[in-house]
């Protein structure tokens, strides 16, 4: 993985020396809150219900040990203990003092982190495939691309004060498990005549307007990946509105002034832009590749993983969930769930930080992954080490044998922490991953993603969840409207709205009566949620949902 | 037709710590919603606003909440100013757990 230079370093130390310098300055009275928000914000410093909050950039999903360790000591030094992680596979910091900040970001410096445009309207933090450089799947490693960006788009000039924050992901597998879709720029590795370039996806999103992205460009050569963004980007920057922060999202651009013309301004752009790079950035690119080469698989039988597997039940149903298929003969890539029955969708202590860090390194090449679904993934496992990683992840309650279950509950900090939050999200995602746990039930319901967001900003990906929740206020009491039909990947698809929502203590029996339609109506076991839905529509859930609508049609 | 005025009171964020406090009788700032003056006069509210405003170096995001009178003082009347006075439904922590170590 990617190994931070002397100019990295240098550049780190510099900008958290002039941060240091501006809170202190706001301590003292020099600043006013109106001059210091911006700054803080370009730090990652949120201002939340309770106290500070520090979002902290794991680029591209990918970290190793040592940077995980370094998550725990945060969390333990100057937090509760625990870290949250998040869609955007970066992770927060609850209980920050203000004071305190500019030593955690020292801290994150001295490993190579930081928490540079986890905020603000800039370009945010670049996501990928969560299984990247591990996936049977995968045609190419998108994560050099994604760091090319991290460099590209770090400080740039053009872009640190855009009309609202600008999201891109990459994938380089068919398959995709970066939402990339729902982002204001996807990236999906493509080939064409043996060749491998980018499928470019504007104007996706969610938020108040939920969009599917749109083809800007089928075949991208990977030499003109930052031009071809720079375009993008400037075209947007132009043209993107700024009267209204809700319309301010490149997804209203293309909707308002039409794929097709933004389609010829940006190539049009591109064409003056692209004699501008002048080879450098290939230059860097091959260096950077070089960083993510391969680690060096090692071979051998896969008999004491065979052994287990056979005669170990709870092993047998852990792998049967949490585990994906890698490329490397005799591996397997492991997602540790984060969401135990009960507890809050992606946090995690400083001890379970550590436990996972040893567990990177002494089995994964030293290397970790944060997932959007707010899990950890330890990527390169050779399969005989499975039973061991079992059981130390047995002993500190990460064994959860949930991923891709009901219970693998995707929800954002709602209004427990988030100032902008209108409903709560983590006690109904716990509250449903509880029931669903004594019910006995999630794996014989099987493939099914909730995802809760606690406002209509939609930070939970309710959108594109299988069973969709939005926490709203009404009337000042919390409210749930439920949507159905939702697609986080490669066919993605914006989930309808149910009806009505529903009080705090009806959503959870609203969910049970959800799953029953599902398990009454599906045609075989191997039918999953969503084919189901999409066979038999939503009519029969509405009924479900709301008997006494039905018998007044009646 | 404009809405009846309800009882309010002035909260904000720590500057330092970030957690919530209010504004008292006294033009000082409590981390006790029980202890917050309890505004009945709209004037009035808009006023000590500006009043508690003028203190923005240790404060950040003044603003005015409504509220009611209780036996001990103010009590928020949303939700949202309830999470605000103990802290999060899913830790022990925030307000809630400040008090338990008093």
């Amino acid at each position: 993985m990617y190994k931070y230079n002397e100019f990295d370093e240098a550049f780190l130390a510099e900008r958290n020396a002039q941060f240091r310098a501006q809170v202190e300055r706001r301590i003292d009275g020099s600043l006013t809150e109106d001059e210091f928000k911006p700054l803080r914000l370009m730090n990652g410093v949120y201002l939340q219900l309770h106290a500070y909050m520090l979002r902290v950039a794991v680029p591209y999903g990918t970290l190793n040990s040592a940077q995980m360790r370094t998550l725990a000591l945060l969390a333990e030094k100057w937090d509760k203990g625990y870290g949250h992680f998040t869609t955007r596979q970066n992770i927060q910091y609850n209980w920050p003092k203000l004071r305190d900040i500019p030593d955690m970001l020292d801290a994150l410096g001295e490993v190579g982190l930081h928490a540079i445009q986890t905020s603000g309207n800039t370009i945010r933090n670049t996501t990928a495939d969560h299984f990247a450089g591990a996936a049977k799947d995968e045609l190419t490693d998108p994560r050099p691309y994604a760091e090319l960006i991290r460099q590209w788009s770090t400080d740039h000039p053009e872009f640190q004060f855009l009309g609202r924050k600008f999201k891109i992901a990459i994938t380089g597998s068919p398959n995709d498990r970066a939402v990339t879709k729902a982002h204001d720029v996807g990236l999906r590795m493509v080939e064409r005549n043996g060749e491998t370039g980018f499928e470019v996806v504007v104007g996706g999103g969610l938020g108040r307007t939920p969009l599917v992205g749109k083809v800007l460009r089928e075949f991208l050569p990977q030499a003109d990946l930052l031009p071809y963004l720079e375009a993008i980007l400037s075209v947007y920057n132009v043209l993107g509105r700024r009267d209204n922060k809700y319309k301010a999202r490149i997804k209203i651009t293309v909707q308002e002034n039409g794929i097709d013309t933004i389609r010829a301004m940006v190539e049009e752009a591109f064409m003056g832009l692209r004699g501008q790079f002048d080879g450098t950035d290939q230059q860097l690119l091959a260096e950077i590749k070089e960083h993510f080469a391969a680690p060096d698989f090692r071979s051998g039988s896969t008999e004491v993983f065979d052994a287990a597997y056979a005669n170990d039940p709870v092993f047998r149903a852990w792998a049967d969930t949490n585990l994906a298929e890698h490329r490397a003969e005799g591996h397997a890539i492991v997602t540790i769930s984060i969401k135990a029955h009960g507890a809050t969708p992606g946090d995690a202590s400083a001890e379970q930080m550590r436990l996972m860090a040893d567990l990177g390194e002494q089995y994964a090449y030293n290397e970790l992954r944060i997932s959007h679904q707010q899990n950890v993934i330890l990527p390169h496992v050779h399969k005989n080490d499975l039973p061991a990683i079992h059981a130390k992840l047995k002993e500190h309650g990460l064994a959860t044998a949930n991923v891709g279950l009901i219970s693998d509950i995707i929800a954002c900090p709602g209004m427990d922490y988030c100032a902008l939050a209108t409903a709560r999200s983590i006690p109904v995602a716990q509250e449903i991953a509880t029931r669903f746990d004594e019910l006995k039930m999630e794996h014989d319901i099987g493939h099914l993603q909730i995802k809760i967001s606690g406002c209509i900003n939609a930070c939970g990906h309710h959108h594109v969840a299988h069973i969709g929740i939005l926490g709203l206020d009404r009337a000042g009491v919390e409210n749930y409207q439920i949507t159905l039909g939702g697609d986080a990947t490669e066919t993605a698809a914006i989930g309808t709205r149910t009806g009505p929502g529903f009080a705090y203590d009806e959503i959870v029996p609203a969910v049970e009566r959800i799953v029953e339609v599902y398990m009454a109506r599906r045609e075989a076991a191997e039918e999953t949620f969503l084919e189901t839905y999409r066979r038999i529509g939503m009519e029969p859930f509405k009924a479900a949902l709301y008997p006494e609508a039905q018998k007044k049609v009646a | 037709m404009a809405r009846p005025f309800t009882p309010k009171v002035i909260t904000a964020n720590d500057l330092l710590e970030g957690d919530v406090i209010y504004f008292t009788a006294g033009n000082t700032w409590t981390r006790n919603l029980s202890e917050a003056e309890l505004i009945t006069d709209e004037a009035d509210a808009q006023l000590r606003l500006l009043e508690a405003e003028k203190q923005n170096i240790r404060i950040v995001g003044a603003y005015l909440a409504d509220a009611k009178a209780g036996p001990n003082g103010p009590e928020p009347t949303h939700f949202r100013e309830d999470f605000r006075r103990t802290g999060p439904s899913n830790y022990f922590h925030g307000k809630q757990e400040a008090e338990a170590n008093v």
